[in-house]
């Protein structure tokens, strides 16, 4: 069974395989931390199996805010070290554009900007990257697909996504999150003058 | 119950670190640190610090593994820094204990950074374990600290604590304003070694008789950052060395005076001096002989335990499950400013 989590929004959990799909998950973009472990927990409880029932996990790699998207990345290392068993990072994205073939798929990461990808049969051939909301509804090449505008993120459509994938044989090992953005920091730029 | 295997994570600022003990016996301290990554932004930048966290996860558990010699399945509970840090940072920390606690049906206990420095002294080769009520005075750059500890799992009060600049983040500012890189600590001691401490007569933060009424054991090291800029600024020929000096020498004067006083007032003839500053030459002297002249017994623990590390947590872990202490509840928050009487959330 796959163990799949994304915090790229809110918080969602699943567990998919067997027949069997359980997902807990809620909006709160602000509670990622407080949520993951009492979600994997209920995952596994509302599937009545154990945690050794898990043979991968799946990761949301975003992109989202930053400091939530870490969490469930986070959580998905350490659950495949605990386990013993493979894990694969996937773009957040791909779980939105589950069910469509061409698509745009939009989500906003705060500061009045949006993370687009755009996929075309099923296979994402632009992005992700960031525009705004005017530069979006613009741009030609971007509103040639219907847009899907996710406000979250399904890990039941995430491990649905890395499945499609793992069968096609892309490379899922990079667990590096989709920060497109660099941090926030300016070098010092020496010692700030206290007399006049 | 034999002594409880635990697995400690830490990542409250710019260390992830990850340790196991076995009860009071140290089997693995594994520290990747991001502090190169800071160095040209002059202190801790929180968002490369989280980033840092996150790639250097797997690698610093596994590593701790190997060095310990034992799989996770061995392990009797899981321990993470739950705060007081910064909060992008713990979370790393604290989403994947959680999971890792989960997957291997574990307890999960959500503790103190700053009682876990003083749990590291539990770590000690000489097997001569901690006495308690023991005062700790627990300098990095992130916090400066003045805490009475009576019970390291049930009783931890805080008598004063910095009320704005860290230690550390002072060593780390007037570093810069010498010209000197980051960190500052280690730069300001090596230069310091030429200096006449007594050159400069720098102010001694919240020393004076009025401070003493509301901060008795506070700090405050940004009147003295300030007055070695002032002086800086308007003198000719600086001697670097002087300064150096001068200003170490303000700092450890107050810190080893509060503590001492401290020590003294609540008739507690031991002192813990932990955090990363514990490194520095001329605090760990001056703070020897000052407890000398009073007959006080000072700990210090080995330094690779007294900067942050994930040994401390697993240490303060494992007396939590020694003590019967019950594990934290799943759903908990990371606590940036956790107060240090909150050991385990
Ligand atoms: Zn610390």
């Amino acid at each position: 069974m796959i163990l799949a989590i994304d915090t790229s929004a809110g918080t969602s959990v699943a567990l998919v395989g067997d027949g069997i799909v359980a997902e807990a998950a809620t909006d709160d973009t602000r509670s990622h931390a407080e949520h993951i472990g009492v979600f994997i927990e209920r995952v596994l409880a509302d599937s009545g199996v154990t945690p050794d029932a898990v043979t991968a996990v799946v990761v949301g790699l975003g992109p989202g805010p930053f400091t939530g998207l870490r969490v469930g990345i986070a959580a998905g290392i350490a659950f495949a070290l605990g386990r013993a068993v493979p894990i694969h990072g996937v773009p957040s994205h791909d779980a939105a554009a589950v069910g469509h073939r061409s698509c745009t798929v939009v989500t906003d990461v705060r500061r009045r900007e949006l993370a687009w990808t755009t996929y075309r049969d099923g296979v994402a051939v632009n992005g992700p990257s960031l525009t705004t909301e005017g530069t979006l509804a613009a741009d030609a090449d971007l509103r040639q697909f219907p847009e899907v505008r996710a406000t979250t993120i399904s890990a039941a459509m995430l491990a649905t996504a890395a499945l499609i994938r793992i069968e096609r044989g892309d490379d899922l090992a990079s667990l590096t999150p989709l920060y497109l953005r660099a941090p926030d920091a300016t070098p010092g730029n020496g010692p700030k003058r206290v007399t006049g | 119950m034999t002594e409880p295997l635990v697995l400690g994570i830490e990542s409250s600022c710019d260390e992830t670190g990850v340790g196991i003990v076995r009860g009071n016996t140290l089997l693995a301290n594994v520290i990747a640190s991001s502090m190169e990554q800071h160095a040209v932004f002059g202190g801790v930048v929180p968002e490369i610090a989280a980033r840092a966290h996150l790639e250097a996860l797997r690698g610093t558990i596994e590593a701790a593994l190997r060095e310990a010699n034992i799989r996770l399945q061995d392990l009797d509970a899981i321990a993470v820094a739950a705060g007081p840090g910064l909060a992008g940072a713990l979370m790393v920390g604290v989403g994947a204990a959680k999971a890792l606690a989960v997957s291997l049906g574990k307890p999960l206990y959500g503790v103190n950074h700053l009682v876990g420095h003083v749990g590291a002294d539990v770590l000690r080769d000489d097997g001569q374990s901690i006495e308690l009520p023991t005062v700790a005075l627990l300098v990095s750059g992130g916090h400066t600290s003045l805490l009475l500890v009576r019970d390291l799992a049930l009783d931890v009060e805080l008598l004063g604590e910095t009320i704005d600049d860290a230690a550390g983040e002072a060593f780390d500012k007037v570093a810069r304003l010498l010209g000197l890189p980051y960190p500052g600590g280690p730069h300001i001691d090596r230069v310091a070694v030429d200096g006449d401490p007594n050159a400069i007569r720098f102010p001694r933060g919240l020393t004076l008789p009025k401070d003493l009424v509301h901060h008795r054991y506070d700090f405050s090291f940004s009147g003295l950052k300030t007055a070695v800029a002032r002086y800086v600024e308007t003198t000719s020929d600086v001697s670097i060395a002087d300064v150096a000096a001068s200003f170490r020498e303000s700092v450890a004067d107050v810190l080893t005076r509060k503590a001492v006083d401290a020590c003294l007032e609540h008739n507690v003839p031991r002192l813990l001096l932990g955090g990363g500053v514990a490194a520095n030459a001329r605090i760990r002297a001056l703070t020897a002989e000052r407890c000398a002249e009073h007959g006080i017994e000072l700990r210090v623990p080995p330094l690779a335990l007294c900067t942050d590390n994930g040994a401390m947590i697993a240490a303060l872990g494992a007396h939590l499950v020694t003590r019967g202490v019950a594990p934290s509840d799943l759903d908990f928050a990371v606590d940036s400013t956790m107060p240090v009487q909150t050991i385990r959330v």
